[in-house]
């Protein structure tokens, strides 16, 4: 039978330690052995980016990733994202500009956005549309999403400023 | 029934409120399909036919039984034998597992359950079937050419309504008319004629089909899942496994995207057949591989038009022929194209024969506006083509053969109340249509689109909070913000904040009968359920009032959430405190709203496309795109435009680049979201929208379902666009670089 | 995926004593974005992954005038792109980089693994063949140098033995009236392969008005990436102008050997040799005028 590997790492800031097959991509470990669902399967092979988390400071899709290569290193997830109960607010540009219809997505789109932002406070809409290239939405044409990003950018410097 | 004539002030309805889901949906808190957990949970993959068409000549699974961590191994022997020849229930167990034959590559054989997936996986590997190959059709033409191979042996022609002894792959052929078709062509002076083809496309909705099943030992039967529609999944379970609908439960989890492909059930059936043998719950996952070869696509096909018109541009006929691929099974959309190919013109001479085509491909199912894209490929293009020949602005030209009330579609039915007229002024004072489009290579197209919109049964129930909110309880299934746009109306009903609604979608076993969230009816009828439900609490809370005031009930009047009497100015009272005191007063109060809308009005759609060809490589660059509809009465207008935009992105995508791509072996070579490519954020323009408002005066609140036209006119709009760039008409679809390059070359 | 071992070795020793021992039962994995792939659809099958991204020497990122760029075999696409010295001297590579899958790919993929994956649709190889890199090679005891243009052997396999291992990538230093350019058509405009990718070499005489050497390397068009020599042996010595483009377009469209799928038929893929030839010797002309 099957050997599994202990892998120990720090997600959303807390440690974490769990058993794997190497075999387990990092997106299965999150859902099926730690049981975080938010982070989302919709192919399996890094062309929807359903399950994109951020491991080290740079977004990953999470299914081209092996649970056993994250030990050691840090990851953040979509629970990761807001502060307790109080939402990011990149979460709630994604509310008010109604920038999800079916919701499935959006997990992997907010933490793009986190990361884009983290990378470009300030970014065109040429640069929002190239980072998020990777994330497929297939309910909005994106345009809502969009606007989402550029209130989000807008929302964060203000925080900042204030 | 409230019948609307000028614009009403609302309180809630119009604006835009943050939807009550979501919060969970952006935070990883909602479950979806593929997130339900619980106790002894197994995990079942399919096994899937690799031959488009084949006999099964023997299956043995007994290695895989023997694979440590498998549980139990499912084929269509375990499925109800048909002995009264059901051939409708035959056909649905049929592709749900495949009996004697494979009818396409991802055809379903047998399903394994094992303590994890990679096992069951693996077991798949050891289940060894035996197949005799036979020869595949892979077209309509093909498949309507009588040396075909026969798909079904045993099934015969229906055709204009009976049944004939012919044995082929044509399921049905049908025909409409009204009026005298060879002379309204005979009174034309131009006829403009041509065959537009298309091919299968998919919805591509993000999250692949996920369900569990739970069949305990006492038969009962839950049901976990991904769904359009969990009273219509219980219906059909009760028929595939042969068991009382009152044994089955269907809980609908959060669904990520349907677009109509989340309509059918596919491994429900396999997963409840496994959790019978297994004794445990057992989950099965699409991968995106199966989503494509196994679930329902959308058609090709082609939609042959003819269309003879006056000089001073009155129509005088038009004609149609319209044969789509059903798939391995029929039902194919051709029946709804045949409704939607000249909906939005009046015409007294028309005839359209329609044919459902049987093909080695997964069977059909519905992707928004079912079958109305295709007919609109074709016609919209004919239309275009003779306002370019009579030099007539194409969106005048529509103008003065648009539809009115009262006008008949071929089919029989005369319109009601629609705005086409009001969708094809706003579409002409659009900022879009109002610049001039200026450069070489550059094109504009329109094109108007109609779907008829359904009713279908729906149910709600509203109970009273004592601090003053209710709990809306539904059956529908929310893709897109049906929650909130459901929870204004009754807001609105109730005349109470819309915070004051807490919506909750429910199981089969706690709302009345709800239809699919399809055929763009869900903020029609589910919202109006939920008025006639919020009117029920209402009156209830006015008879509480009237008891407890001791006044004659008719005295009572609720206005601007205030309740009163008549009898005595004094009295009166906010439906916060009356709710309060509903404990002492004869207790709780609980309303419901049930209805099947018989008579709704459909949405027109329109598309303005300006776009760009590289004339080197083929490529077409969207540079400017408005979307405008008529939504009766825009409930949540962000959620309007929402359904707008996305069936627009939709419509472009299956214009431009997205196809089911077979080779000669009758196998899918583009079954990933790599190479079967939807348009990615970099790939669209802004698309801009503009909401027309006709209520539909049969709903309260004028509504009118936008799911659907939307995704229609994009498509010609973009072949229109492309005619007028680069002076070639494209006849088939997707209109991708080396189609275009292949046809600018034609004639140099 | 069937059941498979991982190990993630912290030296070229230790990855290398592995490889001596089960080299034939393993794969490499760097930023693992197409091996992951090929498991998941059992098209690959090994015993063991062995993880490449803690190895020292896989992990070098430097540029030195006189013996230009290393790249480690295990340095993801977004380090490179981002690194100062890739962007003012070997732009082309960062053309190639920054188009290989999204964000994401990024962070994980690298340079190594898409020359070791050999696709004749890899997006970075024209690129590196055009800039005339080599490959370090090495095996215990053994270190071997190949001109990335011989490295691909046929769609998928190359010129790696099993107990080798490709350590570095090695690129010359930029030459003075020289410059390179990648581009490569897709249907849409991010997250697609290529139907046709074009690299291109060009070095010009120091008027600027004659070709001295120019390299054009193409990518999906034959079952590997396509050195078009006819290109160089007809514009060396050329004047600069569009007919001797033109005609170094007609070159690579007869060169290249494509067959017809999913992603564009041999014909409309022969046209985009010439199309996108020609769009990037100008490119790289450009990018030499605006130096």
């Amino acid at each position: 039978m099957s050997k599994k590997v202990h892998v120990q790492t720090i997600i959303n800031g807390e440690d974490v330690e769990f058993l794997c097959e190497p075999r387990q991509s990092l997106l299965e470990c999150l859902r099926d052995v730690i049981g975080m669902t938010g982070t989302k399967e919709g192919c399996n092979d890094g062309n929807c980016g359903a399950c994109t988390v951020i491991l080290e400071g740079r977004t990953v899709t999470s299914c081209l990733v092996l649970g056993v290569e994250v030990d050691g290193k840090e990851l953040t997830t979509i629970e990761g994202i807001a502060d307790g109960e109080k939402l990011h607010p990149i979460q709630t540009a994604f509310l008010e500009n109604a920038a999800l219809q079916c919701g499935i997505c959006t997990p992997g789109f907010i933490i793009a956005t986190k990361s884009l932002l983290d990378h470009n406070p300030d970014p065109s809409e040429y640069e929002i549309r190239w980072w998020l290239a990777n994330n497929l939405c297939r309910c909005t044409g994106y345009d809502k999403i969009v606007r989402a990003v550029q209130e989000s950018a807008k929302k964060i410097k203000a925080q900042a400023g204030g | 029934m409230t019948n609307i004539k000028e614009p009403k002030k609302y309180e809630v309805i119009g604006t835009r409120p943050l939807r009550p889901d979501g919060t969970d949906k952006v935070t990883g808190r909602a479950i979806y399909g593929g997130d339900f957990e619980m106790t002894g949970l197994i995990h079942g993959k399919i096994l899937r036919s690799p031959h488009p068409h084949a006999r099964i000549k023997s299956i043995n699974y007994d290695k895989a039984l023997e694979l440590e961590g498998v549980i139990a191994v499912v084929t269509a022997d375990d499925l109800p034998v048909n002995p009264d020849g059901n051939i409708s229930i035959g056909y649905s167990r049929g592709n749900i597992l495949a009996k004697d034959k494979v009818l396409y590559v991802g055809h379903a054989i047998a399903g394994v359950a094992a303590i994890d997936p990679h096992i069951a996986e693996e077991a798949l590997d050891l289940i060894e079937v035996d197949y005799e190959l036979l020869s595949a059709v892979m077209n309509v033409e093909e498949a309507m050419d009588s040396s075909s191979e026969i798909i079904h042996e045993n099934s015969f022609m229906k055709e204009f309504g009976e049944m004939t002894v012919t044995n082929n792959n044509i399921d049905e052929h049908f025909q409409h008319k009204m009026g005298n078709i060879d002379k309204g062509f005979e009174n034309a002076d131009l006829i403009v004629e041509g065959k537009y083809s298309t091919v299968m496309v998919h919805q591509g909705y993000i999250e692949p089909q996920a369900a569990t099943a739970l069949w305990r030992t006492d038969g009962s039967l839950t049901v976990w899942n991904s769904t359009q529609g969990s009273f219509p999944d219980r219906d059909e379970l009760s028929n595939i496994l042969d068991i009382p609908i009152s044994k089955i439960k269907v809980v609908p989890l959060e669904i990520g995207g349907g677009f109509g492909g989340k309509i059918p059930i596919y491994q429900e059936p396999v997963a409840a057949l496994l959790s019978k043998k297994a004794g445990n719950p057992v989950k099965i996952i699409m991968s995106r591989k199966e989503v494509f070869e196994s679930t329902g696509p959308t058609p090709g096909g082609y939609t042959w038009v003819k269309i003879g018109v006056k000089n001073d541009g009155k129509i005088t006929a038009m004609q149609s022929e319209l044969a789509f691929e059903a798939g391995a099974y029929p039902g194919s959309p051709v029946g709804m194209g045949s409704l939607c190919v000249f909906a939005a013109y009046k015409c007294d001479n028309q005839l359209v024969d329609g044919y459902d085509v049987i093909v080695n491909k997964p069977k059909t199912a519905a992707y928004r506006a079912p079958g109305s894209p295709n007919a609109a490929f074709g016609t919209e293009q004919v239309i275009d083509e003779i306002s370019q020949k009579l030099g007539i602005d194409p969106i005048d030209f529509r103008m003065m053969n648009a539809i009115s009330e009262g006008d008949r579609r071929v089919d029989g039915p005369k319109f009601p109340v629609n705005g086409l007229k009001q969708v094809l002024e706003s579409m002409k004072n659009s900022p879009q249509y109002q610049k001039k489009l200026k450069g070489s290579n550059k094109g504009r197209g329109i094109a108007v689109g109609y779907w008829f919109n359904v009713g279908l049964q729906s149910s709600c129930s509203i109970t009273v909070n004592t601090d003053g909110t209710v709990n809306l309880i539904e059956g529908s299934t929310d893709i897109g913000g049906s929650r909130a746009s459901i929870a204004m109306q009754a807001a609105e009903t109730l005349q109470i904040p819309y915070d004051s609604v807490n919506p909750s979608i429910v199981d089969t076993n706690t709302v009345g009968y709800t239809a699919v969230t399809g055929g763009s009816r869900t903020t029609f009828s589910t919202g109006y359920a939920a008025h006639l439900a919020a009117e029920d609490v209402r009156d209830q809370m006015i008879k509480r009032a009237s008891e407890m005031w001791g006044v004659p009930n008719d005295s009572v009047v609720y206005s601007k959430g205030q309740f009163s009497s008549d009898a005595d100015p004094e009295l009166s009272m906010s439906f916060k405190e009356l709710a309060s005191q509903l404990e002492n007063t004869g207790g709780s109060i609980a309303g419901k709203g049930s209805i099947n809308p018989k008579k709704v009005g459909g949405s027109f759609a329109g598309s303005i496309c300006d776009l760009e060809i590289d004339p080197d490589t083929g490529k077409s660059t969207i540079l400017d795109f408005t979307a405008i509809q008529d939504a009766g009465k825009a409930i949540h207008p962000s959620y309007v435009e929402g359904q707008m935009q996305g069936g627009s992105a939709q419509g472009i995508g299956w214009a431009l680049n997205e196809e089911y791509f077979y080779d000669q072996n009758g196998i899918m070579n583009n079954s990933s979201l790599l190479d079967y490519r939807m348009p990615t954020s970099l790939d669209l323009p802004d698309i801009n929208t503009i909401i027309v408002e006709v209520p539909d005066p049969t709903h309260p609140y004028g509504v009118r379902g936008v799911g659907e036209a939307n995704i229609v006119p994009p498509i010609p709009a973009i072949a229109n666009a492309m005619k007028r760039a680069s002076g070639k008409r494209f006849y088939n679809l997707p209109m991708n670089p080396p189609a275009v390059i292949s046809k600018l070359n034609q004639d140099l | 995926m069937k059941y498979v071992d991982y190990e993630r070795p912290t030296s070229l020793k230790s990855a290398l004593d592995i490889l001596s021992e089960k080299g034939d039962v393993t794969k490499i994995m760097a930023g693992g974005t197409d091996i992951l792939v090929k498991l998941r659809v059992r098209s690959e099958q090994p015993d063991l992954l062995m993880d490449s991204k803690e190895i020292p020497e896989l992990n070098e990122l430097s540029f030195n005038h006189d013996t230009g760029l290393t790249i480690g075999a295990a340095v993801p696409l977004y380090k490179l792109y981002a690194d100062a010295d890739v962007k003012k001297y070997y732009p082309a590579l960062v053309d190639s980089t920054t188009i290989i899958g999204g964000i994401p790919i990024q962070g994980r993929a690298t340079v190594g693994g898409n020359l070791c994956n050999s696709a004749p649709s890899a997006d970075s190889i024209p690129t590196l063949i055009v800039l005339g890199a080599t490959a370090s090679i090495q095996s215990s005891g053994k270190l071997r140098e190949v001109p990335v243009s011989e490295f691909c052997t046929g769609p998928g396999s190359n010129v790696l033995k099993s107990n080798e291992m490709l350590v570095t990538i090695n690129v010359p230093a930029p030459a003075d009236n020289s410059a390179a350019h990648y581009m490569r058509f897709i249907p849409r405009n991010e997250m697609d392969i290529a139907v046709v990718g074009v690299g291109s070499y060009v070095k010009l005489n120091a008027s600027g008005d004659k070709f001295e050497s120019v390299n054009v390397s193409l990518a999906s068009v034959a079952p590997t990436p396509l050195n078009v020599t006819e290109i160089s042996k007809f514009l060396s010595g050329k004047d600069v102008n569009d007919e001797n483009i033109e005609k170094a377009g007609q070159l690579a469209k007869e060169a290249s050997k494509p067959i017809s799928d999913m992603r564009g038929t041999a014909e409309y893929r022969q046209h985009l040799c010439s199309v996108l030839t020609k769009r990037s010797i100008n490119k790289s002309i450009e990018r030499i005028k605006g130096a």
